[in-house]
């Protein structure tokens, strides 16, 4: 039988076996639920200065997540870095997560880190609504997230339910007004029609297409698509508004780091989480993905407010720990299965 | 083959067809039926089930009806250019439903929801139907037609009760093959925002990372998709076998006369929907971009993988089909029946579900296989064993057992039987379950990014990972190449259909 021969000859040539990886070989294993676009390059920089050899796998976070739970400890990865606080919150609460150095979470505010020393965030980034600027005027935009859902926002809105960052802000809101006000907004997009979709992506290029007028997202969406058209975020139609007053709807969230509990003692490891949270990497938040550094002394992205001007609302992530109340709550209004 | 070890072989490529059900099994079994009934019994999933069942009806008889009709007029007809039709028409399953969709939304404002998706999965899976019915049909003896006309039937009541009935069972495979790809996609109801059954089931994982709700849904569709084999099982028991042997004499074609013009517009149509619009907005995309998608290296790198690892699944998939359809075409009774029907079991479970099982499988059984090529290979196989089980039975169904015993009583031995007659008789059909398996590897994406070995980009996988920071202009060379690598294969089978 000539079949079996060829698939190994096929294989052959591309197979590669695993390397659970001893600490201190200067290699390393990143899972990373952040798209290779934004992270590739950064890494790629650690590598070089480091001379550790980095491998990376990219999917979304909830698929690394949920790889995470099913291989246990006898995942390849050392390092889990997250699109959100709450997957890091998952993989923390299943025991898989080793804790972090004290100097390591120190140079982070409380507020943006494991209360248990878990995970630590490296960029922040904040809720907001972007708008149409030839569908919504400044003067008609919302003081309040709540407001989104008056009949004057009928079919305009559009949300991402299955979005970690959406369901943070549910779980915020839950934190903030309580789980009633909280079924009645999302009652209340439910019987407002608000749109939805399966990613921010979408949303902010509907908004600049002009067939969507606002909808709720990340800030820095509209910074990528304003890259992808060659231009400036001042030319696109879509605009970003930042709810006031320490809003619900300009919470700050982050992408984060959790080190896997078979790279605790690995200095490689805590090689790449200091390098995360060291300015070159900082800066590259700020300039490249357009985020926030969460370390202090590096100056936020041009173009929007700093973290200290959006007036975040008073919200501590690791409040944001209750993730199937709020998926319940959000399945149970109708908006996802 | 001898029986007991093609018994054995059968059931081994079986237990890979059936590792996705092992895993829902205990990981259900873990959430306990308090849990079950909870999440299995809600007014939500009733809905669910219902739109997915609507969907699955729609596009399944879109797909029969464009499938046979195309399969039809390149076949029996005097269409003009039917070498060049025959391969055109087969050629919508190069592309991939998140492809489509996406150009689709782009190019019609307001496209989205139950009709948008239905019109997407009919343009990207009618070959399904096409492409089987079409080789029925060219196969078909039409000596059966000549006698029913002779008898005085007119030419559409013949096409009607004999060559219809002579393709049937080419069509309820097909059709089953549909119903079960439109439960399991994922990429069309996504973009166009259609909640269904498997798009809930992506959703349950991602929110709040809830593998066990997600894992339960899933067992839904297992039930749906027994359904459904027992409804085209009843259809195959009743549908008449064409018969083989014989010199091949090419069928009387219709003339189609005044309808010729409207035929060949219908097909140009297809044509244009299911190829012109992704390709204008591949272009649109890469014009209108400032993103860049890497050196050519970088791209070569990718589409090398892409075609390793999609080779390295169709054959891996055809060794485990072979038995399985040997079994039916040699040892056909209620035990190759049942390998048959079971080896469909797990083809309605989107990817995320395969993918994740594998990763089970992995991490349990087979560690030294995991993340790397081969255990990647395996969770393709699961996949798309049906696609070659299918193609591999209809061709062993049509090597004549004669042969077999010929040889056996001259004394070789069963295994150099199979090796130099069985085999080489069955080469055709071989070569179409392979060239099925690969394009469809090409195209998948879920499993892949669950299982690819780290480090290891493959053109679907690239194209993932730019569409998801907007940067269309570097994911359209990937889309483009994508389509391209998958349109080998595809052109082979649409050459295949018995034209020329």
């Amino acid at each position: 039988m000539l079949l079996p021969l060829a698939f190994v000859a096929v294989l052959g040539t591309t197979a590669c076996g695993d390397d659970l990886g001893e600490p201190g070989d200067k290699k390393l294993t990143v899972y990373s639920g952040r798209s290779e676009g934004l992270v590739k390059p950064i890494l790629d920089r650690f590598q070089q200065e480091t001379g550790i050899e980095v491998e990376v796998r990219y999917a979304t976070t909830a698929a690394m997540a949920t790889q995470l739970l099913e291989e246990r400890d006898k995942t390849p990865a050392d390092i889990f870095f997250s699109q959100d606080a709450g997957a890091l919150g998952a993989v923390a609460k299943a025991g898989l997560v080793a804790e972090l150095p004290a100097e390591v979470l120190a140079k982070v505010p409380d507020t943006y880190r494991s209360a248990q020393n878990l995970w630590v965030g490296v960029s922040g980034r904040s809720r907001v609504l972007a708008y149409n600027k030839d569908k919504v005027t400044v003067d008609q935009l919302p003081a309040s997230v709540l407001e989104v859902t008056d009949p004057e926002w009928k079919g305009r809105l559009g949300v991402a339910p299955t979005n970690g960052s959406f369901q943070a802000f549910v779980t915020a809101l839950r934190v903030q007004h309580g789980d009633a006000k909280t079924k009645e907004f999302l009652d209340g997009l439910k019987s407002n029609a608000a749109k939805i979709y399966e990613n921010n992506v979408q949303i902010v290029a509907d908004i600049n297409d002009g067939k969507l007028d606002v909808g709720l997202v990340n800030h820095y969406y509209v910074y990528e698509l304003a890259k992808e058209k060659g231009s400036t975020p001042e030319d696109l139609a879509a605009k970003l508004h930042f709810f006031p007053n320490g809003d619900t709807g300009a919470l700050v969230n982050v992408a984060g780091v959790a080190v896997l509990e078979k790279a605790a003692t690995d200095p490689d490891a805590r090689a790449l989480v200091d390098f995360l949270l060291g300015a070159e990497a900082q800066r590259h938040w700020a300039e490249e993905t357009f985020e926030y550094p969460l370390v202090d002394g590096v100056s936020p992205p041009p173009g929007v407010p700093t973290l200290g001007e959006i007036v975040a609302p008073k919200i501590d992530l690791n409040d944001l720990d209750t993730l199937d109340v709020t998926t319940t709550m959000i399945k149970e209004a109708g908006l996802a299965g | 083959m001898p029986r007991p070890a093609l018994f054995v072989a059968a059931t081994g490529a079986l237990a890979v067809a059936l590792l996705p059900l092992v895993y829902l099994l205990i990981r259900t079994g873990e959430a306990g039926l308090g849990r079950i009934a909870d999440e299995v019994l809600t007014r939500r999933v009733a809905e669910l089930a219902g739109r997915s069942i609507a969907l699955m009806v729609v596009v399944t008889v879109a797909c029969t009806v464009v499938g046979v009709a195309a399969a039809f007029l390149v076949t029996r007809t005097d269409l003009p250019m039917r070498g060049a039709f025959g391969v055109l028409a087969a050629l919508p399953l190069a592309v991939p439903t998140y492809v489509a969709g996406f150009a689709w939304i782009a190019t019609v404002d307001g496209f989205e929801g139950f009709w948008a998706a239905a019109l997407v999965l009919t343009l990207c899976s009618y070959p399904y139907v096409y492409l089987p019915v079409a080789a029925a049909l060219a196969a078909a003896d039409p000596a059966q037609e000549e006698v029913a006309r002779s008898l005085g039937r007119g030419p559409w009541r013949t096409l009607t009760t004999v060559t219809l009935q002579q393709a049937r069972p080419a069509i309820a495979g097909g059709a089953l093959l549909v119903a079960l790809y439109t439960l399991s996609d994922f990429g069309a109801v996504s973009i166009l925002r259609t909640d269904t059954f498997t798009r809930a089931i992506f959703t349950a994982f991602n929110l709040g990372f809830d593998r066990t709700g997600a894992l339960v849904l899933s067992t839904v569709l297992v039930l749906l998709t027994m359904v459904l084999l027992g409804l085209e099982l009843v259809s195959r028991t009743r549908g008449a076998r064409y018969a083989g042997g014989g010199p091949r004499r090419p069928a009387t074609r219709f003339h189609l006369g005044r309808l010729r013009i409207p035929a060949v517009s219908a097909l140009v149509a297809v044509g244009l929907f299911a190829l012109g619009v992704p390709a204008a907005s591949l272009v649109r995309w890469s014009i209108a971009g400032a993103s860049r998608p890497g050196t050519l290296a970088e791209i070569g790198a990718a589409a090398g993988n892409t075609l390793s690892v999609s080779l390295g699944g169709a054959l891996l998939t055809l060794l485990l089909a072979l038995p399985v359809g040997l079994l039916t075409a040699r040892a056909p009774g209620p035990i190759a029946t049942l390998v048959d029907r079971l080896s469909y079991l797990a083809h309605a479970l989107p990817g995320i579900v395969i993918g994740l099982s594998l990763v089970f499988f992995g991490i349990a059984v087979a560690y030294p296989l995991y993340q790397t090529v081969w255990l990647l290979a395996l969770g393709y196989a699961t996949l798309f064993l049906p696609l070659a089980v299918a193609a591999v039975t209809g061709a062993a169904v049509q090597a004549p057992p004669v042969l077999d015993e010929v040889a056996r009583s001259l004394g070789r031995s069963p295994f150099v039987v199979l090796t130099s007659v069985t085999l080489p008789l069955m080469v055709r059909g071989i070569g179409a379950g392979a060239a099925l398996v690969f394009l469809t590897c090409v195209k998948e994406l879920p499993a892949t990014l669950l299982l690819r070995p780290t480090g290891m980009d493959t053109l679907a996988t690239e194209l993932w990972t730019h569409t998801s920071t907007a940067s269309y202009a570097a994911a359209a060379p990937y889309a483009a190449l994508l389509v391209g690598v998958a349109a080998i294969p595809t052109w082979l089978l649409g050459r295949r259909t018995g034209l020329t």
